[in-house]
This record gives structure tokens, sequence and C-alpha cells, in this order.
């Protein structure tokens, strides 16, 4: 299939929209496509596909641990499932269908957990999913993917089509800017690095991703600081090869995440890190432990320093 | 097709497998596998289009066990149906057996790994649903316990699946009325279950569960009602057939001493016998 997202000039759309896009163009050549729904279609930008392919969309209504048990069934009988629902209800309110209809009984669903992380800002900690990567993280035989822009998302949604394995991708619905002009190079398990520097390294995933490349680009501009940028777009299976890699100088490692700072990406680093006896200085940025700050998306990046600013501090501070 | 004589004495093979394999195991949920064995017996023996020679047809009909603790009496019927060798239950519950206390997938003839409660009624909803997208006309079979019926899940599939009128789906509730607690109707009554499932748009039928005509009868009769989901109260005793078990919440998962698996085969033998 021919990719174009990544070829767009400029500002992105929403990874959320390049998700409903990329679904539409594989439906047209697979009738085995089959989107599940949890009264979310317009939140996950699915209003075009139920249009175009009334046959291939099961409208569950807000019932989500029902949406996971009835797309496992679904799954059961050989079709690509896609269970589209918010990324807070999907992963805590279903868990337990995820653990055991979806992982468990090897019942290949796509979970799509929708306008992820702190996404739906203001509305609060009930529509917020700061735990996913850490719950999921614990459930056997579960792919866990956040990529960062519409070239990661475009390939996310082809290949897991293709997998035939429980995966769980989780977007948010702000427009990305594309990491790189021209990308072949997305798998999953394979961390993608976006920017090359020798001073410390900056892994980041999802939405984390653009603002980690702006304060690479201050910190080399401002202060003469080279980072390396990477999109761990795939939390697990993790790719330990390439974080061994960037490891090896000694140099520092900072990890930015839109999730807790428990559990997720920047603890799952670590933990190799440890075990591997590697003891690069070392940061984990993401949502502290407490009742988040209450705004946008955006302010609760920049009150968390997961922003520009934020990022750029604390990356001078691991180099000093 | 097989007489009534031959489903009765069917049924009393496979108690006695039962209790042996749970003796052997020294664990198992011994009263409810007692409970909805009769039912299995007739599904596999007179209604499901299912066999070790179909198990990877896409036109098989699918049985989903939503009570996956009476996993026992699964197993002995997918062994006595040639899904496996008999011998493999002596492994029951043993290290790194794949016959444990919970149907999974490893063990052929098994649709869905289930055991935690709640689970079953909407996977068979999923392949109903898929049923009928591809407009295949295999139907898909789930036994639920009485006792799992809290399980709020249970009631949100019950809510797909009359709307998108799955007349190819049958729930068959093995009403026990027993749980490990107490009476069901003490712990969380959900009488009545039948004006529930019809306010909910299922069509539903009573049925003695351990009577194999009516049994036969009732699910040769599927869908009872155009467009509708079809949902069978079968009323069992918990422990059937082996008359100290009998509506006796010990034995819901008790194991038999030696004397008492003695005096259980005696028993079940001389009804054999009497058939």
């Amino acid at each position: 299939m021919e990719t174009i997202v990544n070829k767009r000039p400029g500002t992105g759309q929403a990874n959320l929209e390049v998700f409903s896009e990329t679904l539409q163009k594989l439906a047209q050549f697979d009738k085995d496509i089959i989107v599940v729904t949890s009264d979310s279609r317009g939140s996950g930008k699915l209003v075009p596909f139920a249009e175009k392919f009334p046959k291939q969309i099961v409208e569950i209504g807000i019932a989500e641990q029902n949406l996971v048990g009835v797309a496992a069934g679904i799954a059961s009988t050989g079709k690509k499932v896609f269970a589209v629902s918010p990324a807070c209800f999907l992963t805590a309110r279903s868990f337990e269908q995820i653990k055991n209809d979806v992982a468990y009984s090897d019942n290949p669903v796509n979970l799509i957990g929708i306008s992820a992380g702190v996404s739906y800002g203001a509305l609060g900690s009930t529509h917020h999913s700061l735990h996913d990567f850490a719950a999921l993280r614990a459930v056997n035989n579960m792919i866990i993917v956040a990529p960062a822009d519409n070239y990661e998302t475009e390939q996310a949604i082809t290949q897991a089509a293709a997998l035939n394995q429980p995966i769980y991708l989780r977007f948010g619905k702000k427009n990305m800017p594309h990491l790189l002009p021209e990308s072949n190079d997305f798998q999953f398990g394979k961390g993608r690095i976006i920017r090359n520097g020798a001073d410390l390294t900056i892994i980041g995933t999802g939405e984390t991703v653009h603002p980690a490349l702006q304060a690479a680009e201050r910190l080399q501009a401002e202060y003469g600081i080279n980072a390396t940028i990477v999109s761990m777009h795939t939390i697990k299976p993790l790719d330990y090869e390439l974080i061994a890699r960037l490891a090896e100088s000694g140099k520092p490692i900072l990890t930015v995440e839109e999730h807790s700072i428990f559990g997720g990406l920047g603890e799952a680093c670590a933990s190799f890190l440890m075990e591997n006896n590697y003891r690069n200085p070392f940061k984990i940025m993401g949502i502290p432990d407490e009742y988040t700050v209450t705004g946008s998306q955006n302010d609760i990046f920049n009150h968390y320093g997961i922003s520009e600013s934020g990022i750029l501090a604390a990356a001078r501070k691991l180099v000093s | 097709m097989m007489t009534e004589k031959e489903l009765q004495t069917k049924s009393i093979e496979y108690r006695k497998k039962i209790l042996k394999y749970i003796y052997g195991a020294k664990a198992g949920h011994t009263g409810g596998s007692l409970s909805c064995v009769d039912i299995l017996n007739v599904l596999y023996n007179t209604t499901m289009n299912v066999g070790p020679e179909n198990i990877k047809s896409a036109d098989r009909d699918r049985y989903v066990q939503s009570k996956g603790h009476c996993v026992e009496a699964l197993f002995v019927v997918l062994a006595d149906k040639g899904f496996f060798p008999e011998t493999d239950l002596e492994t029951l519950c043993k290290y790194k057996s794949h016959y444990i206390g919970h149907p999974t997938k490893k063990v052929n003839g098994v649709e869905q790994n289930t055991g935690a409660l709640g689970h079953g009624l909407p996977l068979s909803v999923g392949m109903a649903i898929s049923a009928k997208l591809d407009g295949k006309d295999y139907k898909v079979f789930t036994l639920l316990g009485d006792g799992e019926l809290p399980e709020g899940s249970n009631w949100e599939a019950a809510l797909t699946a009359s709307h998108y009128k799955l007349d190819n789906l049958c729930a068959i509730i093995d009403h026990n009325k027993l749980q490990i607690t107490g009476k069901t109707s003490d712990v969380c009554n959900t009488d009545p279950i039948d004006q529930k499932f019809e306010s909910f748009g299922w069509s539903v039928k009573h049925v003695d569960g351990h009577d194999h005509l009516q049994l036969k009868a009732i699910l040769a009769s599927m869908p009872f009602e155009e467009n509708k989901p079809s949902l069978i109260i079968a009323h069992t005793i918990k422990g059937k057939g082996v008359s100290y078990m009998e509506d006796q919440i010990k034995w819901h998962h008790g194991v038999p001493s030696e004397e008492e698996y003695t005096s259980a085969l005696q028993e079940l033998d001389h009804t054999l016998a009497s058939l």
C-alpha cells in the first residue's frame, strides 16, 4: 500500500484521524476488517468509516467490558477486529476482558485506545489514561504501541492489521508534526532514532517525542548540547538492543512519556539498564503520583515539564 | 441418533469419570460438574455440529463454557468425543498439564479460555455476530452458572444479543440454585431470571436439566422465536446422581475420600443397572 501521510509537508493531522483514514484504506480491500465501537465512532473519527463500510462496523453502545468480550469473540472467527474506545475506559473498565479474552485466549484483537494520556485535558482524571502502559505491560501476550506522528500511526495500523496478534495502540488527538521528512523504517519493537547527538539520549513515546525534538534543537542552538532523540513507539516488547547501544557511551538518558512515572516507558528502561549494569545518569519524566493538575493537555504537559522548555531544563540538569 | 437409554447410560459413565479424575487430582468442582453434565451430553451427542473432524472448520457450531470451573464435565465429554485420549485426564491439575481447573484452548476442542465469570456470553455474542456478518448458519451455545448471573457483563451482552437479533445464539443456565456461599437466592437473588431475560428481548424456556429427551427437543427447537436469542433455564441439582452430594454446598468443590468415592461409584453402577 502506498504510504502518503509521511510525505505531507508542515503540520500533520491528529494521529486519530490518520488511524481512521488508514483503516478506511485497508477496509476497501479487506472485508474481514471489522470495527467495534462503544458509542465512540465520533470521538474515534470513524463516522466516514461507518458511512463507507456499514457492514464492517459493530456498535456495542457504552459497555466497554462487552465491547472487548464481543470483539474477542468476533476475532476468534478469523476477522481483523479493531475495538475502539477511549483509552481510559478501554484499559481500565475492560481490563479483565483484555487480560483473559484477548491476551490469554490469544484472540487477535487490535485494541485502539483513543484520546489517550491526558488528551481529554480538562475533562479530568476519569478521562485520563496514565495507567495503561503499566497495566498492560504486566499482561502476557500483549504488544503496546504509542505512535509519535502520522507516519508511525499509518504504519502501526497497517502492520497491526496484518499481524494477527493481540495489540494495544493508543492515540492522541493533537495535530502532530512529522518527525522526519521521509521514513520507511517503522517496525514494532524497534525504536526509531529521530535525531543523532553525542551528549545525551532522550527517549520519548507518543506525543512526547515532538517536544523532546524541539528541546533538542534548542539544546544545540543555545547550549551546544547534542541530544539523540528516540521515538520508542513500542513500549512492549521494548527495544533492548537499541537501549543498550545508546547506553554504551555512559552518557545521560532521559525518558519522557504521557503516563504515570510508575510502570511505564521510564521504569521499563530503568529495569533493563540496572539489570545489565548500565549506570548512566538517568531520569524519568512523566506524570507524578498525585492528583493530576487540571487544565488542557498543553497545560498539563507544561505543568509537569513534558514540554520543550521542561525537557530542555531536565536535559541540561542531567548533562551537568 | 442416540436413544434416551443410550444418553442416560452415557451420562452415568460421564459422572463416574468426573468423579474418577477429581478423586485422582484431589481437586475439582464436583457438584457443578455433576449438575451440568447431562446438558453437555445432549449438546455434544445430539445437537451440535462439532467434533474432532471439523474443529478447525469455520462452519462448526461453537460451545463456550462460561462456568469454566466445571471443566471436569467438559473434559470428560470432549475425551469421549475423541478430541484427545482420555488418559490425558490423568494429568488433571498436575504440573505443566494443559488439563487445569478451567478450560484452555491448549486442550483440543476448547473454544475459549474461561474461568473468570461473566465472560462466556460476550464471547459467544461476538461469535454469533460474526456468523451473521458472514451469512453463516452455525450456532453458538454457551453454558452459564446461575451464580455468575450478577456479573454485569452478562447483562451488557444480553442487550447486545437482542439488539443484533442473534437467533443463532443459545445460552443455557445451569440453574442448580447453589453457589459457594449458599443458595443463589440468598447470596444475590436473580429471580425471576426468565422475566429479566424476556424484558431484555430474549425468548426463554424452562427445562428439567437432567431429562435428556426434554433437553434434546428444546435444543432442536432453537431459535425459540425468530430474530431473538434463546435462553434455556435448565433446572438442575448440584451433585446430581450421587445422593449424598445432591443439593449440598459442601460438594461445590468438595473432593471425595476413598470411602466416599467407592460409595458414589456403587450408587452410579446401581443406577446404571436399573436403567
